[in-house]
């Protein structure tokens, strides 16, 4: 307790840059295109793709990847200075594991059908680099409001990129949307779903081309 | 007898761990670049993973599991301990991984040259830690769990070098701009997805 109201202290006595300043504001929207995690970075596809299936799960996951993500990082960011440099992993594995049981137990609690359907993949939220890696390369080194801050806009850049997949596969795949008959709706019964989405090849394809566009767009190129 | 050895086939080839169920897709992309580094991180993952699945169901039916803790007193009978699971299964693996690291440093300094990279960033990854729990989903015994454990890795290994086989032969095509790296590596697992799945309905 105490080392936390220290950290707080020392971070409103050095506060002379507004709350949303140019530099924090690039630090949130980075990850979200220029930087993003999965399409540049190469981190937390595993996850990214199994949960992709439907758009509801995958709404779920979003949420609790972001959960996680800020508090590991507001914790890790916190106590940085106390953490021994040889042990840093196991402790940051510790943090990352202590959230994502609370994740998994709430599930279990409020929404056991969607912790059925999440199956194992919560539990792999631990082993989703890009918590890990963003602890590891920006919350070790850096202060908690500018670590909330990277922490936020790394898991929405992740989350909007699965989201994308999501509504792609289910509405390719399943030919609805959250569920929803979007074909049956609009008067086309006989729309043939292609059950290739609904397997991972579908996921694969689907994030290769997504990627293939982003990166169209922002002109980054992979040496 | 025969069953494991089904088993073995199963998880290397029908279930493999990157083409049907999308884990460690970051290591496999990451270090797929040369066949001689996927090698060695291959080799590493079919024997941290055929190690940590026995090792964690032996923590998960004598530590973890409901009443499990009744051999050392009756009292414990009815202790659920599972929601320690996540944090017990990553410390094991952690921990397991660094004592593999050290005793390969001390005892063939040249295995460790070649693979002492790729140790520790099986820690995290995916494929590693998802093992154990579908060892505990599926209620495998120690037998069936080493035998999911080793061939899961050996999908995984055989994945990999595959996909390094045909990234450094890429290297000779034009491959437009935006797709170059991560994206024809997607592109391509796709392909080799769809050739994985020529085993499915294999029945053995």
């Amino acid at each position: 307790m105490s080392t936390e109201i220290q950290e707080k202290e020392v971070v409103k006595i050095k506060q002379s840059e507004s709350l949303i300043s140019k530099r924090r504001r690039k630090i949130l929207v980075d990850p979200l295109d220029d930087n993003n995690p999965i399409s540049i970075q190469v981190l937390g596809i595993c996850s990214a793709l199994a949960v992709t299936i439907k758009l509801e799960p995958t709404i779920v996951m979003s949420i609790s990847v972001v959960f996680v993500m800020i508090f590991s990082s507001l914790i890790t960011s916190m106590i940085r200075n106390y953490i021994p440099v040889r042990v840093r992993i196991i402790v940051q594995l510790a943090i990352i594991a202590t959230l994502v049981t609370l994740v998994s137990e709430f599930l279990k609690a409020f929404n056991y059908e969607m912790f059925k359907v999440l199956g194992a993949f919560v539990g792999l939220i631990i082993t989703n680099c890009i918590i890990l890696g963003r602890l590891e390369a920006y919350a070790m080194g850096n202060k908690p409001y500018d670590s909330v801050l990277d922490a936020l806009g790394s898991s929405v850049g992740y989350a909007w990129i699965i989201l994308v997949v999501a509504f792609f596969r289910e509405l390719l795949g399943s030919g609805s949307i959250l569920g929803w008959k979007v074909f049956e709706a609009v008067g086309w019964d006989t729309f043939p779903t292609n059950g290739l989405f609904v397997d991972s090849i579908g996921a694969f394809i689907i994030l290769g081309l997504l990627i293939w566009a982003q990166r169209t767009r922002n002109g980054y190129i992979e040496n | 007898m025969s069953e494991l050895f089904n088993l073995i086939i199963k998880s290397a080839f029908m279930d493999n761990m990157i083409f049907a169920y999308f884990l460690g897709m970051c290591s496999f992309l990451a270090v797929s670049k040369k066949v001689s580094t996927a090698n060695g991180l291959g080799l590493a993952v079919i024997f941290v993973l055929s190690c940590t699945a026995p090792l964690n169901w032996l923590i998960q039916k004598n530590i973890l599991d409901e009443g499990a803790l009744s051999w050392i007193s009756s009292d414990f009978a009815t202790i659920d301990l599972t929601f320690l699971q996540l944090l017990m299964f990553i410390a094991v693996i952690a921990s397991f991984v660094q004592l593999v690291e050290m005793i390969i440093e001390k005892f063939s300094p040249a295995l460790y040259g070649s693979l002492g990279i790729f140790l520790p960033l099986i820690a995290v990854n995916c494929s590693i830690l998802g093992g154990s729990l579908f060892m505990v989903q599926r209620d495998f015994n120690i037998q069936e769990a080493t035998a999911f454990g080793f061939g899961s890795g050996l999908g995984f290994w055989l994945a990999i070098v595959a996909l390094a086989a045909i990234r450094e032969k890429l290297k000779y095509s034009h491959v437009p701009n935006g797709l170059k790296g991560l994206g024809i590596t997607m592109l391509l697992t796709g392909l080799m997805g769809l050739a994985f799945k020529t085993f499915i309905g294999m029945t053995l």
